[in-house]
C-alpha cells in the first residue's frame, strides 16, 4: 500500500514537471507568439501611442503663431516648478499696454509627466507630445523655450 | 544601522538580506538571526527609499498631491490616485458624472490584474523559475499598452483627477480591452500548467508561512494577505466606493494561512478582475468625464478619511484640513508596511528557502512601505 502511494506521487510529480515543460517548449517552436520587440532596430516602425506623455511642446501654426497668452495658468497648476513664464507688455493697435508672453521657459529635467498644464491651460496653447529619446550629454539643454524666437499670438485668442 | 554578518554570544548567525538583494525586489533591509538554517528572527530595516511623501503633499495643492502618490505603491498607481480623488471630492461633496465612475473602476481592476502578474512572475522567479516572468511579461504588456493608449503613461499615470478622469478614452479602449479579456481568458491556464500544479513549487508553499486569521488582525495585515487567513478585508465589499456596490463578484476568501492560500487568492482575484471589467466594459454612459470644479480646491476644515483596496490590501488616505488650498497633514496607511510586519511572525522556526517563498507571496513594494 505505501508502495502504491509512493509511485502515484512520484507519478504525478513527474507529469507536473512535463506538463510545463511541454508549454515552455511549445513557445520554444512556435516564434509567431514572440512579442518582443528590437529597440532600436526597429526604430523606423515604431510609433508610440498619440496621447503619450513625454515632453511639453507649444504647437505653432504656419505664420509662427502660438495660442499662449502668458496667463500662468500652467506655472502655477505645475507641482514642482518645471514651468516659469517671462511676460512683457505690448502695445496693441489700439494703443494700449497689453500682457504678453515673452519667454515660455520649460525645464524637462524638473518635470514629471502628469499633464497638469496641459489641463489648466485655457487657450489649449500646450500639448504633450509622443517624443522620446530626449537624454542629452549637459542637463542645461533640457532647459528649453517652448515658445519659438519671433512667435506671437495668434489672432483671435484671448 | 548596518550591522556585520556577526556571531552572537549563544552561537546564532547575523546576516544581512539586501538592501541591495535580488530577492528584496527593491532596497529593503532585512537582518535575519539564524540558528543553522533555522529563522529565529526577522528584523526589517526600512528607509532606504523614503522621498518624504507625505511632507511633500503638505506644500502642494489638492489637485497637486495626487501625481506624487502614483510614486508610492507603482504597481497600483490608479488605485492611489482613486484614494486621493475620491477623498478631496468627499470634502467637496462633488457628485462624480457616471461615465467617469465607470472609466475609474475599469481602469483600477486593468491595474489590479497588471499587478498581481508582475506579483506572480516576481515571485516564481523567487523560487527559481525563470519562464514564468517572460509569460506574465507577455499580458502586463497588453495592459500597459491599453494604458499608454488613453492615460498616456504606462506606469505612473496620473489619469484621476478630483471630480472625474483627466482625458476622456480613447476611441479603440473598448476594443481593446475586449481583445485583452479574450486573450486572457486564453492564457490562464498556461499560469497553472506551468507553476500551480508544479511539484517543486507545492511543496515550497503548502504549509510554509503559516499565520493564523487571529494574528492577521493583530498585525494589520489587509489584502490578498489576510483574506488568506480566512478575514473578510475587501474594501470594495465592506465600504464600496464609486459602482463596486452595482458590481457583481467574489471575495477570495482561503482559509489556508499559508503561501500557497495567499498564491491562490491572487490568481482567483485575476479572474474575478476580469468579470468586473466584463459587466462594465459595454455600459459605459455617456456623459461628462469631470465634474465642474472650482479652479482652487479647498477642503472645509476638519479631518478626512478614505480608503479604498489596492492590489496589496487597504490603502488609507487620512487628510486634517485647515480650510487653506494645502492639507495640515496628510498620512498615508499602506498595505505594504503592514504586511511586511506580520514577515517576522510567519518565517520564525522556518528555513531560509521558507523565508523567500513567504516574502515573495506578501507581495511588497518597498516604495509603499517607505513612502
Amino acid at each position: 500500500m505505501f508502495l502504491a502511494d509512493y509511485i502515484k506521487e512520484v507519478y504525478g510529480a513527474v507529469k507536473s514537471l512535463l506538463t510545463g515543460m511541454k508549454l515552455t517548449g511549445y513557445y520554444f517552436t512556435h516564434h509567431k507568439e514572440i512579442i518582443t520587440e528590437e529597440y532600436p532596430n526597429n526604430r523606423a516602425t515604431l510609433k508610440l501611442a498619440d496621447r503619450f506623455k513625454g515632453e511639453v511642446w507649444m504647437p505653432h501654426d504656419a505664420n509662427n503663431e502660438h495660442a499662449c497668452t502668458g496667463c500662468s495658468s500652467c506655472e502655477i497648476a505645475c507641482p514642482n516648478g518645471s514651468i516659469k513664464i517671462v511676460s512683457m507688455n505690448v502695445i496693441n493697435a489700439e494703443g494700449k499696454k497689453k500682457k504678453a508672453i515673452d519667454q515660455h521657459i520649460y525645464r524637462l529635467d524638473m518635470c514629471t509627466m502628469c499633464g497638469l498644464c496641459v489641463e489648466a491651460c485655457p487657450t489649449d496653447a500646450i500639448h504633450m507630445r509622443n517624443t522620446f529619446e530626449l537624454s542629452v550629454f549637459d542637463r542645461n539643454n533640457l532647459i528649453m523655450r517652448l515658445n519659438k524666437p519671433g512667435s506671437k499670438i495668434r489672432e483671435g485668442v484671448e | 544601522m548596518l550591522e556585520e554578518i556577526a556571531i552572537t554570544e549563544e552561537g546564532d548567525l547575523i546576516i544581512n538580506v539586501g538592501p541591495q538583494h535580488p530577492a528584496t525586489h527593491g532596497v529593503l533591509h532585512l537582518v535575519l538571526t539564524l540558528n543553522g538554517e533555522i529563522i529565529k528572527k526577522v528584523e526589517p530595516h526600512l528607509g532606504y527609499i523614503h522621498r518624504s511623501i507625505e511632507k511633500m503633499c503638505e506644500s502642494l495643492s489638492y489637485r497637486q498631491f495626487i501625481y506624487v502618490t502614483s510614486r508610492m505603491d507603482y504597481l497600483s498607481a490608479h488605485i492611489n490616485n482613486h484614494a486621493c480623488a475620491l477623498i478631496v471630492e468627499k470634502g467637496l461633496n462633488v457628485e462624480v458624472p457616471q461615465r467617469a465612475q465607470y472609466i475609474r473602476v475599469i481602469m483600477d481592476e486593468l491595474t489590479r490584474i497588471a499587478s498581481h502578474e508582475l506579483w506572480w512572475s516576481a515571485m516564481a522567479m523567487d523560487l527559481g523559475a525563470f519562464t514564468p516572468y517572460f509569460l506574465a511579461f507577455r499580458e502586463r504588456e497588453k495592459i500597459n499598452v491599453i494604458m499608454e493608449e488613453t492615460c498616456g503613461a504606462r506606469l505612473t499615470m496620473n489619469y484621476m483627477v478630483p471630480g472625474g478622469v483627466m482625458t476622456d478614452l480613447h476611441p479603440d479602449f473598448q476594443k481593446n480591452v475586449k481583445a485583452f479579456i479574450v486573450d486572457f481568458k486564453k492564457t490562464l491556464h498556461e499560469y497553472n500548467e506551468l507553476v500551480t500544479g508544479n511539484v517543486i513549487f507545492q511543496s515550497r508553499m503548502k504549509g510554509i508561512g503559516y499565520i493564523s486569521k487571529e494574528d492577521v488582525i493583530s498585525y494589520g495585515c489587509t489584502g490578498p494577505v489576510a483574506r488568506a487567513s480566512g478575514l473578510r478585508s475587501d474594501i470594495r465589499k465592506i465600504a464600496p466606493y464609486d459602482i463596486y456596490d452595482k458590481v457583481e463578484f467574489d471575495e477570495i476568501i482561503e482559509t489556508g494561512g499559508d503561501c500557497f492560500a495567499r498564491y491562490q487568492v491572487r490568481i482567483k482575484e485575476m479572474s474575478q478582475s476580469i468579470r468586473i471589467i466584463e459587466q462594465l466594459i459595454d455600459n459605459i454612459p455617456e456623459g461628462d468625464i469631470q465634474a465642474k470644479t472650482k479652479a482652487v480646491l479647498k477642503l472645509p476644515k476638519g479631518e478626512f478619511y478614505q480608503r479604498v483596496e489596492t492590489a496589496r490590501g487597504e490603502l488609507g488616505v487620512y487628510i486634517v484640513s485647515e480650510g487653506a488650498a494645502q492639507p495640515y497633514r496628510i498620512k498615508f496607511r499602506s498595505p505594504g508596511f503592514s504586511n511586511l510586519s506580520a514577515l517576522d511572525h510567519m518565517v520564525r522556526g522556518y528555513k531560509i528557502g521558507d523565508f523567500i517563498a513567504a516574502m515573495g507571496t506578501l507581495d511588497l513594494v518597498i516604495p509603499d512601505i517607505d513612502r
